[in-house]
């Protein structure tokens, strides 16, 4: 029994809306009739216990997997309505504005910090250079625009702090920074919405809390939407407006932080059943604080 | 090989621990005269009539030693004993030597009864071999022996590591000079020039390979044929139509570009390995049609006549056909049949060169990036919105182009081509000049060209071993180091190029 | 009719052959995940060693031919094995977690340095062998073409079909087996509860080079005539054989060859001899493109 989709507060629109999202390897169903909405200048998170689905639905979401059955449906704010089960993978990145970061970080090691967030911008270099032809030659709208490039990237460098690591290497760089990196790298594409797999994953706290600023900052600054998986429950409390829940590839809860924390169906897909009696009395009486 | 440690102070090692080392060595001879013992104990001998067999018994039990004491020394040396490696090793390559040069000098003593070998290649390699384990077990005792603390030497290769690294700014015009200054020095003669023209051919190729290999990370084993494809375009357009190099050479380009995007259709989802034998079997195909197809190709006949290219009109012969003027006449020179070769050799080396600044121009633009994300991670590219198809496909189509023109000079050059020269052999060679080089490194192509390619034509005589010797290096260079010999690669963009350094650009922001 | 039947035996004698190569490139993919580029050459050995087991057996006096034969399989089969374990043990242990790139590199650098390497020791010229086991059985007339089933072919079945039983129960049945289902699962885990992973792939790599040395020595006893070359283009085919069959799985490679065998046979029967390579790399690209898993393979799901 779900919880109703919470309501989009005033003013704020639907950008990505999920209707009876199915997906079958096989014989196997990795998710089951699964709808939800993410709303702009919101942070949606999905949660759930592993192997819910979460990184199908979110492959899916991105291009990666073809639905079996469902609607996907994003309303860009400026370029209009796009069926992302239509698309094929990189369209959705290119027109629909779909940008996101995986769950085992996907830089590209051998070229620079700079570099990585200059091929994010890939598809406008590659009109402003004439589809390479003008650029061979030397164009100045190519030249202009690459500067224009180093300028977003010099932006978002500040932004995640590694401007001075600019030209390193980006396989060199520490966990944490390769991580803030990603989503610098995201964000250099200019996308509607922001997908992140799982952002925190290996982070300490204090890393934990800078990549919450920056996410904050992210939906207030830029006013995109942000969709992520996580587990850390910190910053899934911390910094969503919005939480679904997903359980054996169906949602089992959907609503504000606080709704779907208090929510048994919840509870009992990350603490199991019948367990309640065998709970070590801490935890039952810590259950039980929450419930009051 | 045994790292250089405190190991080598007496009294700080480990005893020697014979019966195992002698094990291991033991382990080891079995080995080696296993393989031996089929194929080196027993030659087969084409005689009338049939096959008989040879027996070098004595070579097998030679190799067999050399495989035991062998395997010794490298223990010795890596349980940091130097001492009776250097004591033995060194007399005994010294002798060797001695056998082997004395026929130079000494001939009466008749010194070289004594190589075991039959075969003067084996002995020599069996020299080399002494001399070096020799040679690194007394650079071993020297550096025991040195009083330099490993801290200064580690600074002290750092200097020489970031010198060689400044200077290698300069490599790059300091080989060009030298390339255009080549034919007008006193050494160098025809052959001098034409071992330059195949070096630069095989340069040109590598950096056209490179560009689907070392910067698209496609593994292409069938480049040949877009080398083919371009021979036999320019070929048969001169020929049927009776049109000029220049005029033939960009649909040289075209139609090998267009092969390569044949090519690249079906290959778009393989990757690895896959990739590798379906372009391998790719190229195989284009040879075998080749052969076969007499109308067109006249098979193995080849085609022959191939017309000459000219000075932007200008041919160069000695004796010009009616109306035309060569290139001698009109500059008021002396025929000299040198000179075409000398121009052939400066037409590789634009070409060549053309190829280089395209390749460096286009690192820097967006699809030459592409190319390289696409490289590094195929998924990261298609969540940034990058088609990986039509990149892949330009990376394919344009190696190709380059491949023509390399093929479209080669045919000229030559006058002949047949399907002979377009052996999957090549492919080899090119890829492994891409790959020992170093990937995507313009010079480690240059120099991996020099030593491929260069130094087995000065050693003619030796020609029969090219091959050997070539796979020998290419596992050898790969098993110690796997990025190739100058793997290294530059950013093409700096964050102070797009604006003058100023304080606050320096500063760093800090993240919110 | 006479006729193709005829293509058929040979066909099915010929996969035979490839079906036997391709289980050693399928057992090193699935358990390394690298093509040995250089197994060819492992086949191309083994008819050398036994040619010139067949030439010393001769000079020796030894005529008889079953004994001849059983010498000379053991002897084949255990010089191959050396060689195909210091392949391994050379080339491509040092780059077990080196780029894949490498790894091609050296085994065609492996490859290229054993094709001269026999060829420096034993000529470049063509080898042929007097036949060795002849005649055979002569059924089914249509008037125009009597088939002929050779008594060498009917032993190279017998050999298959009895290897294929050793082996398929040597995989599903002994610690072995089971050693290399393990590594081909998952590399890391095996040797953390246990397994030798070293010892295992030394192994796999002994057995194809075995399986792979039978098939030299049928090749030669088949054809009569072997040179250098020709571990090159049985390579191809047989790789193309263990894709076609689904990589990874060993009753798909002998199944992929049998079915190379046969196109290979029909082609050149009934059509052109010159393009029957054409025909095998075709078959190749269009596995690959439109089912790239095989015919007994899985389909394999990308992680992202």
């Amino acid at each position: 029994m779900s919880v109703p989709a919470a309501r989009a507060a005033s003013g704020e629109n639907t950008l990505l809306s999920v209707e009876h999202l199915s997906i079958r390897f096989g014989g196997l169903v990795a998710v089951d009739d699964v709808s939800f909405t993410a709303g702009d200048r919101q942070i949606t998170a999905i949660i759930g216990p592993n192997g819910a689905g979460k990184t199908t639905v979110f492959n899916c979401l991105t291009g990666f997997y073809k639905p079996t059955m469902g609607r996907l449906t994003l309303r860009h704010p400026q370029k209009g309505e796009f069926l992302l089960e239509r698309m094929e993978g990189f369209q959705i990145a290119r027109k629909a504005g779909v940008a996101r970061t995986f769950q085992n970080i996907r830089l590209f090691p051998a070229m620079s910090v700079l570099e990585n967030l200059i091929v994010a911008q890939h598809n406008m270099l590659m009109r402003a250079s004439g589809y390479t032809v003008l650029g061979l030659f030397g164009s100045k709208i190519y030249k202009k625009a690459e500067k224009e490039a180093v300028e977003l990237a010099r932006y978002w460098l500040d932004r995640i702090g590694l401007t001075d690591r600019a030209d390193s290497n980006a396989g060199n760089l520490a966990y944490g920074a390769q991580r803030r990196l990603e989503i610098a790298r995201a964000m250099c594409t200019r996308p509607a919405m922001l997908c992140l797999d799982e952002p925190a994953a290996g982070l300490n706290p204090r890393e934990s809390g800078e990549l919450t600023r920056l996410l904050i900052s992210i939906r207030d600054e830029e006013g995109i939407g942000v969709l992520l998986i996580e587990h850390h429950m910190d910053v899934v409390m911390g910094i969503s407006d919005h939480v679904v829940v997903l359980d054996y590839g169906r949602k089992i809860s959907d609503g504000s932080p606080q709704a779907v924390r208090d929510d048994p169906a919840v509870i009992r897909a990350y603490l199991g059943e019948e367990e309640e009696e065998d709970l070590p009395p801490e935890v039952a009486r810590d259950l039980g604080d929450r419930g009051a | 090989m045994a790292d250089v440690n405190a190991s080598t102070v007496p009294s700080l090692r480990a005893p020697l621990d014979l019966p195992s080392a002698l094990r291991e060595c033991g382990v080891v001879a079995l080995v080696v005269f296993a393989l031996a013992f089929a194929l080196v104990g027993f030659r087969i001998q084409d005689v009338p009539g049939g096959l008989d067999i040879r027996y070098r018994f004595h070579e097998v039990v030679a190799i067999t030693a050399v495989g035991f004491v062998g395997r010794f020394a490298w223990i010795l040396l890596r349980q940091g004993r130097p001492f009776p490696v250097a004591v033995t090793a060194l007399p005994f390559g010294v002798a060797l030597l001695a056998m082997l040069l004395g026929p130079l000098y000494a001939p009466a003593a008749k010194l070289e009864r004594l190589l075991i070998f039959g075969d003067v290649v084996v002995n020599w390699l069996l020299a080399l071999f002494t001399l070096g384990f020799g040679g690194r077990a007394a650079w071993m005792i020297w550096h025991a022996a040195s009083t330099i603390t490993p801290e200064a030497r580690e600074a002290r290769m750092d200097r020489i590591g970031a010198a060689v690294q400044n200077a290698s700014r300069y490599i790059g015009p300091l080989l060009l000079g030298l390339a255009l200054a080549l034919p007008f020095m006193p050494f160098a003669d025809r052959r001098v020039l034409d071992i330059a023209t195949l070096v630069l051919t095989y340069v040109m190729l590598g950096w056209g390979l490179n560009i689907v290999v070392g910067l698209a990370g496609l593994l292409d084993l069938g480049y040949v044929a877009f080398y083919a494809v371009g021979a036999y375009s320019y070929a048969l357009l001169a020929l049927h139509f009776d049109l000029g190099f220049w005029t033939c050479l960009p649909f040289a380009g075209i139609m090998a570009a267009f092969a390569g995007i044949l090519l690249g259709f079906p290959v778009l989802r393989l990757r690895g390995d896959y990739l590798a034998i379906v372009t391998l079997g790719f190229g195989e195909m284009v040879r075998i049609i080749l052969l076969n197809w007499y109308k067109f190709t006249k098979g193995p006949d080849g085609l022959s006549g191939i017309p000459r290219p000219t000075f932007f009109g200008l041919p160069m012969t000695a004796n010009p056909s009616e109306g035309e003027q060569t290139f001698h006449q009109f500059f008021g020179l002396e025929y000299s049949s040198v000179d075409r070769i000398i121009f052939l050799y400066f037409l590789i080396l634009a070409l060549a060169m053309v190829t280089n600044l395209f390749t460096l121009r286009i690192r820097k633009l967006p699809v030459g990036r592409a190319w390289e994300a696409l490289r590094e991670d195929e998924i990261a590219c298609r969540s940034l919105g990058i088609n990986p198809r039509n990149t892949k496909l330009t990376a394919f189509a344009i190696g190709a182009m380059f491949g023509g023109f390399g093929g479209a000079f080669f045919a000229t050059r030559q006058g002949f081509i047949s399907p002979e020269s377009f052996t999957f052999i090549e492919s080899a060679i090119i890829l492994a000049i891409v790959v020992l080089g170093g990937m995507g490194s313009q010079i480690g192509v240059v120099f991996a060209a020099i030593l491929l390619i260069g130094l087995p034509e000065f050693f003619r005589e030796l020609q029969q071993y090219r091959m050997l010797a070539f796979g020998a290096a290419m596992v050898t260079i790969m098993v110690w180091r796997p990025r190739g010999l100058l793997a290294h690669r530059e950013p093409t963009i700096r964050l102070e190029d797009a604006r003058p350094k100023s304080a606050s650009a320096k500063s760093g922001g800090q993240s919110p | 009719m006479g006729y193709f039947i005829q293509q058929l035996i040979n066909g099915i004698t010929l996969g035979m052959i490839y079906g036997l190569i391709a289980i050693g490139y399928t057992m090193v993919y699935g358990i390394i995940g690298m093509i040995n580029f250089a197994h060819g050459e492992l086949f191309m050995i083994a008819a050398f060693i036994s040619i010139i087991s067949f030439l010393v057996l001769g000079l020796a006096g030894i005529g008889w031919v079953p004994v001849a034969l059983l010498i000379v399989l053991a002897a084949t089969m255990l010089l191959t094995s050396v060689y195909g374990w210091a392949l391994e043990r050379v080339a491509y242990r040092p780059l077990r977690h080196s780029p894949r790139l490498a790894a091609l590199i050296t085994a065609i650098g492996m490859s290229i340095f054993l094709q001269n390497y026999v060829q420096l020791l034993q000529g470049a010229r063509l080898k042929p062998l007097q036949p060795v086991i002849s005649g055979g059985f002569q059924f089914f007339s249509d008037g125009q073409f009597t088939v002929t089933l050779s008594y060498l072919q009917i032993i190279i079945a017998v050999l298959t079909v009895a290897l294929m039983i050793v082996f398929t129960w040597i995989i599903n049945r002994t610690a072995l087996g089971r050693s290399q289902r393990a590594c081909q699962q998952d590399l890391k885990m095996a040797s953390l509860v246990g397994v030798n992973v070293d010892r295992t792939i030394s192994l796999t790599f002994v057995i194809g080079a075995s399986l792979a040395s039978v098939a030299g020595l049928m090749f030669l006893l088949l054809y009569g005539v072997i040179d250098f070359f020709i571990g090159f283009l049985a390579g191809i085919k047989a790789f193309t054989a263990a894709v076609l069959g689904g990589i990874g799985s060993v009753p798909g490679a002998m199944l992929g060859g049998l079915l190379i065998g046969l196109i290979e046979a029909f082609w050149s029967g009934y059509f052109t001899v010159e393009y029957k390579d054409v025909a095998a790399f075709s078959i190749l690209v269009m596995v690959l493109i439109f089912r790239p898993t095989g015919l007994l393979g899985k389909p394999d799901i990308e992680k992202v």
